[in-house]
């Protein structure tokens, strides 16, 4: 035995050490911080063009974002395999062009750049462009003036008169003004063109700004616009779609004014697309990123060097461990007992996504609720495998009426019920049944508090801002948790219980 | 506030905690592979005939769902049996039945049940409901025990079985089990049947505790605990170190019952004993398994280690 924990005690002491000689690398010698501190949030923005080739050569250009409206561009990286690629300077702008001469089969191009936006600021107060007015039908032009007339004695400056009109185009179409639509329905355009064509009519200089409404954890978002307005001395935003005056919160501008964001020479049914992921990193890390945004190597020891879509998976996984950690400390150590080994993780990780309350609540009502059928379906006399998966199939029936029934009344966080793992608790299900028949319900109790006790730590420590940093930015700790993990694997000592447990043992010795 | 005990206190008691128990014994003299003849009870069975241990009488084995109405129906002709999973653990799924009604089956309880509901135990029995991980079983059908006339009284609506722990072939430390009203006619202490430790020189009770607090007689039947001497305690000591070396486990638990016409028997054998027989005792099983570890070094014959064993762990009374 000597032998053994001497091996494990080596392997243990050079896991520790690794882990913590590359964490302290990485805070010393390159500025990663280790305490949390002040966050921003980075996001990651993924740009995806597909198109169809047709004959000829193909040529693709996508105007790039530039740091606008206090945002920062951190990164770019582009991807474009078997095409000639560069990135063309035009009239204050970046367009990036890519060619080739021939193409079979339809492709993908990829553009990606993290961005964040350390100060709320304002765009910048470019003079007004000409105004063109709208070539018009007569009756065309008749409904415009009414319009724009009524709406002018409605309101006391441009800004509530363009309210005033987006409010009107936004409105169910039953509720609208007549001349309204009527204009809408004999334009042959969007609603937005119609928007610009009414206020160059009006005399308001107006454009439109392309963005995307950033949602983490978004996939094939697509581009969305704005609309700004010039009020003789500043620019005023309005979406087009609220009416709300102002630029939206989380809204990434990628170009300002109308043109093209994508054109495809030599390609047909083209689309862009975007995936964003955004990351809550330590302010410090950002700066800098910012500094040295090409020449920062110590990303590729990080998880930020994965594409965007497995971050967000990365991020979840990283705290597994430290899970298992809470599971291994209270069983070897405090001897709590609990119903299925790792079952706590799972439940714990479901947490994450129902938050603890909402969590604790919906197991205690799937459980419960379950055992309740469990024991109608035990009378039924049935073998092991139907009966686990009758509860399996009744489970997944509990989840779905939860969720209606809750969502009928407006609650809408119960909706994340799906996040339990089904199978997992059909087991717990099926186990405290038997357990009840065989050693009664102080013992259902006894295993169900411990496993809840020991999910809800673990809940507690996930979720930890220190802890999420630490994983996150410095995943080699978790070599050092390996090695604690080792070590408690041979530790002997007593469990906290069993000073309980053999408590009387002290009085008549 | 809740009252502990201190840690370094229940080292010089020599308490033998779980961890250590895992690590130090189990996970050291257990090898894995000796764990089926332990497991399966229908090979530790096999393995105690084959060594002249003896042990209930096997009346059959149920391997299939469809054996079981066929089964049922030759049940019908004995008077007494026992149903036991062959893969349970902890007593889990064990039926007694100690006589008959007519059409009904008494169980040990003396609860009369039907032969339908004997059959729903079997069906359950083979799907897996009482074994270790919940897989498929079989189940086996032994002869019923007739009790020791002078420990039946000791037990209530159960069987009083006796649990030696050898170590390495030297008996270490021993308790009766005793079912009570409470637990349920099984002898499983958290449940709240009585635990005697017994002496190990001599067989006789050195003290008795029911849920960690001592008790002097047991509860249902008022039998006093201070009288009792188990009969045949030799041949106790003997069987349980014989087992050690049929399975190859070094560290193990052997439950034996006392028949009235063929004395002691193996009922089953643990490899993962539990740690309450040290509550039963009052005594700690680390400084013993230290000295039946010596014991082992200096003598490799059976009947010396047990004589040793009983010098060393004697209580004295």
């Amino acid at each position: 035995m000597m032998a053994s924990r001497t091996q494990i005690g080596l392997i243990a002491g050079t896991l520790f050490l690794l882990g913590v000689g590359l964490t302290l690398y990485k805070a010393v010698v390159l500025g990663f911080p280790l305490l949390p501190g002040e966050y921003r949030d980075v996001w990651t923005i993924e740009s995806k063009i597909n198109f169809k080739p047709t004959k000829g050569p193909v040529q693709a250009d996508l105007t790039l974002p530039s740091n606008q409206a206090g945002w920062v561009l951190l990164e770019e990286h582009f991807a474009s395999s078997g095409f000639g690629f560069t990135v063309v300077e035009e009239n204050g702008g970046r367009d990036a062009r890519w060619t080739r001469q021939t193409l079979e089969n339809s492709t993908t191009l990829y553009y990606k750049v993290q961005a964040y936006r350390p100060t709320d600021t304002a765009l910048d107060n470019i003079p007004p462009p000409p105004i063109h007015k709208p070539m018009l039908e007569g009756d065309q032009s008749a409904a415009m003036e009414r319009l724009i007339g009524l709406l002018r004695e409605q309101s006391s400056d441009t800004e509530s008169f363009v309210s005033l009109l987006v409010g009107e185009f936004t409105k169910d179409r039953d509720a609208q003004d007549r001349d309204a639509q009527f204009l809408i329905g004999t334009f042959d355009e969007p609603e937005k063109a119609v928007l610009l064509a009414v206020l160059a009519h009006a005399g308001i200089p107006a454009q439109e700004i392309r963005g995307i409404r950033l949602e983490d954890g978004r996939r094939r978002q697509t581009l969305s616009s704005l609309l700004e307005f010039y009020t003789g001395d500043h620019w005023v935003i309005i979406d087009p779609e609220t009416a709300m005056l102002g630029m939206p919160a989380n809204f990434f501008v990628w170009q300002r004014g109308s043109g093209a964001v994508l054109g495809v020479v030599g390609g047909r049914d083209s689309s862009l697309e975007f995936a964003l992921v955004s990351n809550s990193l330590p302010a410090k890390t950002v700066t800098g990123m910012e500094q040295k945004a090409h020449a920062y190597a110590l990303l590729d020891f990080s998880i930020y060097a994965l594409p965007v879509e497995q971050q967000g998976a990365f991020k979840g996984l990283m705290l597994i461990p430290v899970a298992t950690l809470v599971v291994v400390l209270m069983r070897l150590i405090v001897g709590l007992k609990t119903s299925g080994t790792f079952m706590p993780v799972l439940i714990a990780l479901a947490f994450l996504q129902t938050k603890l309350i909402t969590g604790l609540s919906l197991f205690l009502i799937l459980v419960g609720a379950g055992l309740w059928i469990r024991s109608w379906l035990s009378h039924m006399n049935l073998l092991l495998v139907s009966r686990i998966s009758a509860v399996i199939i009744v489970v997944i029936f509990m989840m779905a009426t939860t969720a209606i029934v809750s969502y009928k009344f407006g609650l809408d966080r119960a909706l994340t019920v799906t996040f339990f793992p089904t199978i997992i608790l059909a087991w717990t299900i099926e186990r405290m049944s038997v357990l009840w028949e065989e050693d009664g319900w102080k013992e259902v109790l006894k295993q169900g508090g411990g496993s809840l006790i020991v999910a809800v730590l673990a809940y507690l420590v996930m979720t930890n801002a220190l802890v999420e940093h630490l994983t996150f930015n410095f995943p080699e700790l978790t070599l050092s948790l390996l090695a604690i993990i080792l070590l408690l694997g041979k530790y002997t000592g007593y469990r906290l219980s069993e000073l309980y447990r053999f408590r009387d043992l002290d009085k008549s010795a | 506030m809740i009252r502990l005990i201190s840690p370094r206190r229940l080292k010089e008691l020599g308490i033998l905690g779980m961890n250590r128990r895992n690590v130090g014994f189990i996970g050291k003299y257990n090898p894995r592979k000796n764990y089926r003849l332990v497991d399966d009870k229908l090979q530790t069975k096999e393995a105690a005939i084959a060594n002249d241990i003896p042990v209930p009488k096997l009346y059959g084995v149920i391997e299939y769902q469809h054996q079981i109405a066929g089964a049922v129906r030759k049940l019908d002709e004995l008077d007494g049996f026992v149903i036991k999973p062959v893969q349970g653990s902890g007593g889990k799924g064990i039926l007694v039945i100690v006589g008959r009604e007519g059409e009904l089956f008494r169980k040990s309880s003396g609860v009369l049940i039907d032969a339908a509901e004997v059959r729903r135990h079997l069906s359950n029995i083979l799907a897996g409901l009482h074994s270790l991980g919940g897989r498929n079983d079989k189940a086996m059908v032994e002869a019923l025990i007739s009790f020791d006339p002078y420990l039946e009284k000791y037990s209530y609506e159960g069987v009083p079985d006796i649990r030696v722990i050898a170590f390495k072939g030297v008996p270490v430390m021993a308790m009766m089990r005793c079912a009570t009203h409470e637990s349920d006619g099984k002898a499983n202490l958290h449940q709240g049947a009585v635990g005697v430790g017994i002496d190990i020189a001599s067989g006789k009770a050195v003290r008795a505790v029911q849920h960690g607090h001592l008790v002097t007689e047991h509860p249902d039947t008022g039998a006093c605990f201070e009288e009792l001497q188990i009969p045949h305690w030799k041949q106790i000591l003997d069987l349980a170190s014989r087992c050690v070396a049929m399975t190859g486990l070094g560290y193990l638990g052997v439950d034996i019952v006392l028949d009235k016409f063929r004395g002691p028997m193996l009922l089953e054998l643990n490899a993962r004993p539990g740690l309450a027989i040290q509550v039963a005792n009052l005594a700690g099983l680390r400084h013993r398994l230290a000295v039946a570890e010596k014991i082992a070094a200096q003598t490799n014959d059976h009947d010396e280690k047990i004589a040793l064993a009983r010098q060393y762990f004697g209580t004295g009374n």
